[in-house]
């Protein structure tokens, strides 16, 4: 039996899908979920369905922008790129991620010593 | 505006449906060959490379899923879709929805109606600008009528003088009878009623005139030339509308009268002072011409300073109060109003006392209303055995038990929505209707209409219904075990004979809410019954009465007395030769309707109590009224020969003959013959002494009256009296035509049977008695109806059971006297608990009781019997048929 797949936190991915278009610029919907399950390793459970949630959701929000173009290998796609207001949304994201992992790190990382309030 | 964002884009996304359904569609795809053509060129063959690549996705379904949940509303799709398949399901079964639909529209329909007539009367604020800041100023309530509930125009001016916390105060004189104008366009003069008011009275109320102008306070001097005000509806009716009315001049009581303005549509005088009466015109009133010497004659309506409470309000009238006087040519007279003067919220005056009756009314459409709720509850249940297995189906193919109670709400809801537009409609019509009953002697009652706050109430008892009576049936259905259900082959099974005892205890409720409405309107309507056959003093059928006018003007008392004695023998003449009359007589206020008080005459040579009670109501009346109007005298009537040069006599009632004997040594007590002396004026010897008549009210106390002959002292206008065999319609012909023959004056006044006086008395009784009495109808209708359905679903449920007990030697009529006894059963708990409710609760309605105990047990016993009638004959019909079923056709069958 193979380790199982982490599963995704609620609204990681849409942080991952910010993230990644800031880095790879414009990209379509399967570009972007290959993109994740590659830099992750194929560690995380991602249905690549999903992914159009989050983008539709992203959206919404006016964080990113979406257009019909063509792919590299002349295919018809809508192409989604970041917007200024998600990069301001990403970088507040990223922030607060940045603290709740060494939030997370600090209190997993506690010794017994260190629990003792004397 | 950022955080908008996302709900419009949502709200936007909600009725672009099926373009964004296809542009994610053509994303998918695109997605898909992307994938494939990658796994292509990983070296998959073409279908591996799709598989794969379907797989990565997770489900096309899924995708579109979650799309459709991240975009739009959700909750707002599944509601249409939960709509659009309750309408499908509710066409398909018409008979259902029609009798669902009509129960409800009845239980709402009567709660929207009551609503608008307790909002009317309770709620909404009275048709006046700033309507909380004005109180009614009147003394306590006393024996002597109007006359104590009234002041003098002298007390009226002390009182604006002294008084601090008051804006202003106006008033209007309270003695104005039916009819006493008579506007003369040439033909036969018309009769009308107007009141007089004092000048500011519509300044203080805050009422714009429609057209034209209000009074000032120059068109109520002596001197000034006449002036009226007329009603919207005396308008239209009378002046077919004239727009150029105003400035018009017209012969009204003998005098050139100038119109100077027409009243808005919203005011009615009568609909909030003199409920069930019609007002056509407002005059001004000369507070410093005659009416300076006619003592209590107005009452007072003020409006408070802003910020002033009640309590101040009647702290300064406390102190305003010593310093008014009755008259100031009698300087004794000041003070006499102490702790006569206090304010109540003119809201209370108009309405204060229906506000038991309306809260037991609104209790009863709230009862049917339950009864409504019960009786879906019970059909909605015995659809759901016949649909257990669709939901189940549903729970198989991962439907949510919160999805299933949400599908069964949305099907609630919209029954009662449907319920509530068809009550809507039912509640307009019974409104419009009311509002037109101006007989009816309640206040605003013109003023009713179904408002805003009207649709808010539908609203809020149309989901409060369907939340009511769609949760059981919804949380039984959702809640059962799937694999019972599916297996559940119906008759005999353990899911229906649970859903059974919840019909039961569902249909006992029903029984015991229709018994608390019936026990309540049962002993309203003994009440009513008791009210009716007291004994007034007078017997009002076959007696009818018609104002008639007269003038009696001389340059002195004496010589007016005389030309009116004159006028009066001879109408009474005449009309006493007309076929069918059997007695005749004038009198000047009827019973029933207006009063006064003239002081309190008591035994000559007998030291009067330092604190005498206020005085008997005064009638002035002509020999033969007291016959006429069927009143038994003791000692003798009144007669031609009491001129005013003779002794003055008076006729006292039997009431006010035992205070008088209390201090009076009279022989055997009896009043007759003996002298009366009223505050140094002539002495007055009792000749008659009359039954005591209800001339104030038929269900309180008769109080004291005292009679005057017409021929000694003035009337306040003269109402013939008339006793006939004949129907009144059949007489008044005859008896205009000889009024108008002695004086062409006459108006074509309204001969209205004594009866009316009465019943117009007794309407706020008949109106609430009947009201409480139709919604118990509704509610054993609608018990009777839960009955008849759930014991005929249970006779269906036992058909089998019941052929195998016919098979094996149940006679029919033991298999029908069982199904009654189960009936009987569920009747006799809810009878029980209704009554034992009713006993606890009796107290509530005591005090709307006449003469009738709120545990009367003749009532209790009547409407259980009738209850459990109804019962039986609802359980007769199932029983019937049950004792009917065929074995073999039922063991056959299945």
């Amino acid at each position: 039996m193979q380790p199982s797949k982490l599963d995704l936190l609620q609204g990681t991915l849409d942080l991952m899908v910010l993230h990644t278009l800031t880095v790879m610029g414009s990209n379509h919907g399967y570009g972007i979920a290959r993109r994740i399950e590659q830099i992750s390793g194929n560690e995380v459970l991602l249905n690549q369905g999903t992914i159009y949630a989050s983008l539709v959701r992203l959206e919404q929000r006016g964080w990113i922008t979406s257009a019909w173009g063509t792919s590299g290998n002349n295919r018809k796609a809508k192409f989604y790129s970041i917007t200024p207001a998600g990069r301001r949304q990403l970088a507040d994201d990223a922030r607060y991620w940045e603290r709740l992992t060494g939030v997370m790190d600090r209190v997993l990382g506690m010794t017994a010593e260190e629990a003792d309030p004397a | 505006m950022s955080w908008l964002r996302q709900p419009l884009n949502r709200i936007g996304a909600f009725f672009r449906k099926r373009a964004l359904d296809d542009d994610l569609d053509a994303e998918l795809a695109a997605h898909l060959e992307l994938a494939t053509e990658e796994n292509i060129a990983r070296g998959l063959n073409p279908t591996e490379a799709r598989r794969v690549a379907l797989i990565a996705i997770g489900g096309v379904e899924q995708a579109r899923y979650r799309h459709r949940e991240a975009r739009g509303l959700m909750t707002l799709d599944i509601l249409l879709q939960d709509l659009k398949y309750t309408v499908r399901t509710l066409v398909r079964e018409p008979g259902f929805t029609i009798v669902a639909v009509l129960i409800l529209a009845l239980g709402i329909g009567a709660n929207i109606a009551v609503f608008s007539v307790v909002n009317t009367l309770l709620l909404r604020p009275l048709p006046f600008r700033d309507a909380g800041e004005l109180v009614w100023i009147a003394p306590p309530p006393e024996k002597c009528g109007l006359s104590c509930a009234t002041f003098s125009t002298d007390a009226y001016d002390d009182f604006r003088t002294h008084s601090r916390s008051y804006q202003d105060v106006t008033g209007y004189f309270a003695f104005s009878g039916p009819d006493n104008l008579s506007l003369n366009l040439g033909s036969a003069p018309i009769p009308a009623t107007s009141i007089d008011v004092v000048a500011n009275f519509f300044q203080l109320l805050g009422v714009e005139p429609a057209m034209g102008r209000a009074f000032t306070a120059e068109d109520a001097l002596s001197g000034a030339p006449p002036v009226v005000m007329i009603t919207h509806a005396w308008w239209k009716r009378q002046f077919s509308a004239d727009p150029n009315i105003v400035g018009k001049a017209f012969d009204i009581n003998g005098r050139q009268t100038t119109v100077i303005g027409v009243l808005p549509a919203s005011f009615d005088f009568g609909a909030v002072f003199a409920p069930g009466t019609k007002v056509d015109a407002i005059t001004p009133l000369n507070l410093y011409g005659p009416p300076r010497d006619w003592g209590n004659i107005i009452t007072f309506i003020g409006r408070l300073k802003p910020g002033v409470t009640l309590a101040q309000a009647r702290e300064d009238a406390r102190i305003a109060a010593p310093y008014m006087c009755w008259n100031h040519k009698y300087p004794q007279s000041c003070g006499s109003y102490k702790d006569g003067v206090v304010p109540v919220p003119l809201k209370d005056y108009v309405s204060g006392r229906l506000r038991r009756s309306l809260v037991v009314l609104w209790a009863a459409v709230g009862a049917i209303l339950l009864i409504a709720c019960v009786n879906l509850s019970n059909l909605l249940l015995a659809r759901a055995a016949a649909r257990s297995k669709e939901f189940a189906m549903r729970g198989a193919l991962g439907a949510s038990r919160g999805r299933i109670v949400r599908q069964l709400l949305t099907e609630s809801l919209v029954l009662s929505c449907a319920g509530a537009v068809v009550g809507l409609c039912l509640a307009i019509i019974l409104v419009s209707w009311l509002a037109h009953q101006g007989a009816i002697a309640l206040p605003l009652l013109s003023t009713l209409r179904i408002d805003g706050a009207a649709l808010g109430w539908t609203v809020l008892i149309a989901v409060f219904a369907a939340v009511l009576f769609g949760l059981i049936p919804g949380l039984r259905m959702a809640g059962g075990n799937l694999h019972e259900a599916l297996k559940d082959a119906g008759p005999g099974a353990s899911q229906s004979r649970r859903h059974e005892r919840t019909r039961s205890v569902l249909v006992i409720s029903e029984v015991a809410l229709a018994c608390m409405l019936l026990i309540g309107a049962g002993l309203l309507l003994r009440s009513f019954v008791r009210v009716l056959s007291v004994d007034l003093g007078f017997e009002p059928d076959r007696a009818a009465a018609v104002k008639v006018e007269y003038d009696d003007s001389a340059p002195n008392d004496q010589a007016s007395t005389q030309k009116r004695t004159a006028i009066f023998q001879q109408i009474l003449a005449r009309v006493q030769s007309l076929p069918g009359v059997e007695a005749a007589g004038m009198v000047d206020y009827l019973p029933l309707a207006q009063n006064r008080a003239w002081g309190t005459p008591f035994p000559k040579g007998i030291r009067r109590p330092d604190k005498m009670p206020a005085g008997p109501l005064v009638y002035v009346v002509t020999q033969g009224y007291l016959r006429a109007i069927g009143t038994r005298v003791r000692g003798r009537d009144f007669n031609w020969d009491d001129g005013p040069s003779g002794e003055r006599v008076v006729m006292i009632n039997e009431a006010y003959a035992r205070f008088l004997s209390s201090y009076a040594s009279w022989p055997n007590g009896d009043a007759v013959g003996q002298i009366l002396t009223n505050n140094g004026g002539k002495d007055l010897r009792i000749v008659g002494v009359v039954d005591d008549v209800h001339v104030e009210n038929v269900e309180g106390e008769t109080g004291w009256q005292i009679y005057y002959p017409a021929t000694q002292e003035s009337p306040a206008g003269a109402e013939l009296v008339i006793r006939s065999a004949l129907p009144p319609s059949a007489l008044a012909g005859a008896v205009l035509r000889t009024l108008r023959d002695l004086n062409p004056k006459q108006p074509a006044a309204e001969f209205k049977p004594i009866e009316l006086l009465v019943s117009h008395a007794v309407s706020p009784r008949r109106f609430f008695m009947l009201l409480v009495a139709s919604f118990a109808t509704l509610g054993l209708l609608l018990a009777a109806l839960g009955i008849y359905g759930v014991i005929s679903y249970s006779v269906t449920r036992q058909t089998q059971e019941i052929g195998i007990r016919m098979a094996l030697g149940a006679s029919a009529s033991h298999v029908q006297s069982r199904v009654l006894f189960s009936t009987l059963r569920l009747a006799v708990i809810g009878v029980l608990i209704g009554a034992a409710a009713s006993i606890a609760a009796a107290r509530v309605i005591s005090s709307l009781l006449f003469a009738t105990s709120p545990w009367d047990a003749f009532t209790y016993l009547g409407m259980a019997v009738l209850l459990l009638g109804i019962a039986a004959l609802s359980g007769f019909i199932p029983a019937r048929r049950a004792s009917r079923i065929n074995p073999t056709v039922a063991l056959r069958a299945n």
